[in-house]
């Protein structure tokens, strides 16, 4: 039985097929957007309505052992958000780390269908997979993190190119990772050693592994241009949240040419000042290096004001952060492959350095010239919910909104940025670009973030409001995968989306090699790492993407 | 022993928190008995040696007559939706999968679920709560750890492979010459078969260990703790002072705590103490801390829960969505007061170790029982169903006591259907009947 659905007259927005408020019909049958159904279709009359494809978010943290950590740590805010059942949905408990039921529904209340993960221990990806089954409706993917692991590093260090590509996909293909995450690359080693240190510098040696930071990143790169992943890697840069970071940062796309890479929440890594003193706003310098270099992509990593958590596998970075909250803090060190740092955080509006990260963030936003690079992330939950998206979105496209904003918060701050002066306001286009299709295309999805002929029927209708915080806090459907999850503003269906992967094609004679390491010093057995097709469910390959 | 040998390689054995993944199997597959378990630990052997199939066991039981598993599984499914105040306790002997389930059910029956975590490192998870927590994978411990510290535990006997697998005797990346490279204290009111493992043991007088971890962490601030530290510890302040020295100076240490500490007079407060010692510590080298948590996949119980709840343990559904008070809604508090109606006990077997209010209610009220083995509370449940042991029987995930979960190999068959299987049975007839309750009063209303 096939099922034909039509969105009728509705006001269209997608940019990846030009189609830019056009009002017309989208057609969609078993899942996937066609040119024409049957007279016997249902029929969603969207007359007065926006039409975009769901969103995707291509940086967050909403499932694995860190998020189940801060789940566990904060009972406080879960008590103050509850999240309760429907007739077709789970129950679950909200804040600012929710449940899984909770994260996959309030994604789909934001009209948004699609989330990567952006930090995953390989050893770790089990957990992953049976959290990320858990959560509902949308369609979800993570990348692994590769930039401190050991073996990996000592490959490095030896020149072993071709061995190094072949295990980085084997771990791919072991932990069903769609990409490379590299996250303080180098950094793990001083820190779970006698000294608690950090490397400081992106040309800084280990001691252990004798390799720079420059060399792990110039290599991921190279590596994963090899595989042809569909998305490069994704680089939480060094020295993030620290004053003058921005150096470290313009250094870090430099050491890749004019090879693709995604810097993560890159408002984090934007800041001229010394180090150990106040932040000053690099957003321009970062920003226009962007602008010129077509090659870079990145998530802003915008803070919102409230409640936020950092959830890290910078480790020493959480660390630092313990210093200033003295509140609770998590460590958690993952054997040859990672570190982690979990603390509680609150954003204030009338602090210095808090009150500029937001101005930092809007700067980099309202100064880029391809939106298709630089598109939307809070870092969910370091940087702010998920659930403030909508408020952003006004943000962006509300200068007087802006305005208003920027009165309540630290003035000091203020007045050392020039988001004042930033009169631009973003077009429902140009929103639909850095919350679907750019990601998207980023990601290298090619079935997601557009509503062109087979296309994922991932699509959400939302009324046309002025105010766009409120239009974009409630969509009056969302459809996934060609089922009306919600329909007039509730749930009418439970839905499980799938898993997006990348895995690899490896040589096998590579495991011959990664063995004895495991022998040695892993406290599991290699042969039980690789997790195996059953944890997949419903799931997706994304093919090699090569050029 | 017959011709027909099967073996399986690293598989998992479930019955500590170790979760060891390296036994290798042998099994007679005409007799369905495990005849050797390369490198299980005597408490391995015993799980697996010990296992047979009770072909003569019921696989359904109604008050004490045997029925047809479907039978069973519509009368756990009524009694279920029919309680006001049904709860549903155990989970930490069966798989994530089958976890899964009942946590669905309980949503459903707007009920109480609650695992062992409540009776064994429930303080520890409060005092997460509190404090965070330092820690690490057990991988982390083989590589580097220069000083591991037990504090109120027996791993010699509960946990027998602990120190050869993970934390004492094995060679690491930073540590190639094992126990050599390593300093080893015990902590604990008992002089147990662990301390000749030991390099150090401290014995605390009973009842002062938050006084003991309350001192050194003073020490390790700076501050100055009186000598009069001995007569409330009966530790002296010298080895105190030489251990906070130690600890300071140490290149990755350790803290591995059990139920001597959790489950003393403190609780929380104990855990608490130790957990922010660690972190203190990370002042000055690398430091982090682990319960030493038991049975084969309490963890996993543990993550189950909070992912799907946002709580670990000790969650109430009464209101449509999740609620967490230790100590109301905790079983032993839940039953002792009186307050449950209905009861769906998996995996373990509070009849025989609970306080003598709760088990007099168990008693009073409908129990559904699922386990592997005759127990005092399967002999006393309305409903019992008897189900196949995880990793001999059935495959599932199980998380080890750091939190790294593993893929269970199991090594033959049994007649007797998986908790998860009974548990997806009664979850879908629940949900209708639950449709149909709302149906009615949807209908009765209009």
């Amino acid at each position: 039985m096939t099922n034909e659905l039509r969105i009728a007259n509705g006001k269209v927005y997608d940019p990846a097929n030009n189609i830019d408020g056009e009002v017309r019909d989208i057609c969609v049958k078993d899942g996937r957007i066609v040119d024409s159904v049957s007279d016997s279709a249902t029929v969603i009359n969207a007359h007065g309505n926006i039409v975009m494809p769901g969103g995707v978010d291509i940086h967050c943290h909403i499932a694995g052992p860190k998020v189940n950590l801060a789940r566990k740590l904060q009972p406080e805010d879960h008590r103050l958000d509850p999240h309760p059942a429907t007739e077709h949905t789970r129950s679950g408990t909200g804040g600012i780390v929710p449940s899984t039921f909770a994260t996959g529904y309030r994604y789909a209340t934001l009209g948004y269908t699609t989330a990567f993960d952006a930090a995953v221990p390989p050893l770790a990806a089990r957990h992953v997979l049976e959290e990320l089954h858990d959560t509902p409706v949308i369609d979800k993917g993570y990348y692994i993190l590769l930039g401190n692991n050991i073996f990996l590093q000592n490959l490095i260090k030896e020149g072993r190119k071709e061995e190094l590509t072949q295990a980085v996909a084997w771990w791919l293909h072991a932990s069903k990772g769609y990409t490379c995450k590299l996250v303080n690359p180098g950094g793990d080693e001083p820190w779970k050693g006698r000294k608690n240190s950090n490397v400081k510098d992106i040309d800084e040696k280990s001691d252990e592994f004798e390799i720079s930071p420059r060399t792990i990143i110039d290599t991921f790169i190279d590596v994963a241009s090899e595989l042809g992943l569909p998305h490069p890697p994704h680089v939480h840069c060094n020295n993030l949240g620290h004053s003058g970071n921005f150096e470290t940062t313009i250094e870090t796309m430099k050491t890749a040419g004019d090879r693709r890479v995604h810097i993560a929440h890159i408002q984090f890594n934007s800041y001229a000042g010394e180090v150990g003193k106040n932040p000053l706003s690099a957003g321009r310098e970062i920003i226009e290096y962007i602008n010129d270099h077509p090659n870079i992509s990145c998530d802003v990593g915008q803070v919102m004001f409230g409640k936020s958590t950092i959830m890290t596998a910078d480790a020493p970075l959480a660390y630092m952060l313990k210093g200033y909250t003295h509140a609770k803090w998590v460590n958690v060190d993952t054997e040859c492959e990672s570190g982690c740092g979990i603390a509680p955080f609150n954003y204030q509006e009338n602090i210095y350095t808090h009150a500029l990260q937001w101005a930092i963030g809007l700067e980099i936003f309202l100064l880029s010239k391809d939106p298709w690079r630089v598109v939307l992330s809070t870092d969910h939950p370091n940087g702010g919910s998920f659930m403030s998206y909508p408020k952003l979105i006004k943000l962006l496209m509300d200068k007087s909104f802006r305005d208003e904003e920027m009165k309540r918060v630290n003035q000091k701050a203020m007045a050392k940025t020039f988001l004042g002066e930033l009169d631009r306001e973003y077009t429902l286009s140009e929103i639909a670009i850095i919350t679907r299709a750019g990601p998207a295309k980023c990601l290298g999805l090619k079935n997601k973030g557009h509503l062109g002929i087979g296309a994922d029927a991932d699509i959400t209708i939302y009324d046309e409001q002025d105010d766009k915080e409120l239009m974009f806090n409630a969509p009056r459907y969302v459809i996934k995968s060609g089922h009306a999850v919600i329909a007039d503003y509730e749930f009418t269906t439970d839905f499980y989306g799938k898993t997006l992967h990348s895995t690899q094609e490896y040589d096998p004679a590579i495991e011959d090699i990664i063995r004895p390491f495991f022998d040695d010093y892993y406290s599991i057995r290699f042969d039980n790492y690789a997790v195996s097709d059953a944890y997949l469910h419903d799931h997706e390959f994304i093919p090699a993407q090569k050029s | 022993m017959s011709e027909n040998i099967k073996t399986v390689e690293s598989a998992t054995c479930t019955f500590c928190g170790c979760v060891c993944d390296d036994m290798d199997l042998t099994i007679d597959m005409d007799e369905k008995k495990i005849t050797k378990a390369k490198n299980a630990c005597i408490l391995g052997k015993a799980w697996f040696f010990e296992h047979t199939i009770d072909h003569d066991r019921p696989k359904a039981m109604i008050d004490g007559k045997e029925v047809p598993v479907e039978d069973a599984i519509e009368e756990a499914a009524q009694t279920l939706t029919k309680a006001k105040f049904p709860i549903t306790y155990g989970l930490s002997d069966t798989t994530c999968e089958a976890q899964k389930e009942a946590v669905a059910i309980t949503d459903l029956i707007k009920g109480c679920i609650d695992t062992t975590t409540s009776v064994c490192h429930g303080p520890s998870g409060m005092a997460f709560q509190g404090v965070g927590e330092s820690t690490m994978t057990l991988g982390e411990v083989k590589n580097r750890a220069d000083l591991v510290i037990y504090w109120g535990g027996n791993p010699a006997e509960s946990h027998p492979r602990h120190f050869g697998r993970y934390s004492v005797m094995p060679k690491g990346m930073f540590v190639p010459n094992g126990k050599k490279d390593r300093h080893i204290v015990m902590v604990d009111v008992r002089k147990t078969k662990s301390a000749g493992v030991c390099d150090q043991f401290i014995q605390p007088k009973p009842g002062k260990d938050f006084e003991l971890l309350w001192a050194l962490r003073a020490l390790v601030k700076g501050k100055k703790v009186s000598k009069d530290i001995e007569k409330i510890t009966g530790v002296s302040l010298q080895t105190i002072e030489e251990l906070v020295d130690r600890m300071k100076n140490c290149r990755f240490g350790v803290l591995f705590f059990g139920m001597g500490l959790t489950m003393t007079r403190g609780r929380h407060f104990n855990s608490g103490a130790l957990l922010s010692l660690a972190s203190d510590l990370n002042e000055f080298t690398h430091f982090v801390a682990k319960p030493v948590r038991g049975h084969g996949n309490v963890t996993g119980a543990d993550n189950v829960v909070s992912w799907q709840t946002g709580y670990p343990f000790g969650v109430n559904f009464s209101h449509g969505f999740p609620r967490f008070n230790p100590g109301e809604f905790t079983t032993v508090d839940v039953l002792s007061r009186g307050d449950a109606d209905a009861a769906m006990i998996i995996a373990s077997d509070p009849a025989s170790n609970f306080p003598k209010a709760a088990i007099d209610h168990m008693h009073r009220i409908p129990i559904i029982s699922l386990d592997t083995k005759q127990t005092v509370t399967s002999k006393l449940a309305h409903v019992a169903f008897a189900t196949s042991t995880y990793g001999i029987n059935t495959t599932g995930t199980v998380y080890r006591m750091d939190d790294v979960p593993i893929t269970l190999r199991p090594a033959f068959e049994s007649p007797f259907p998986s908790d998860q299987e009974i548990l997806v049975g009664i979850r879908k007839r629940v949900h209708e009947l639950v449709k149909e309750k709302r149906n009615i009063q949807s209908g009765a209303s209009a």
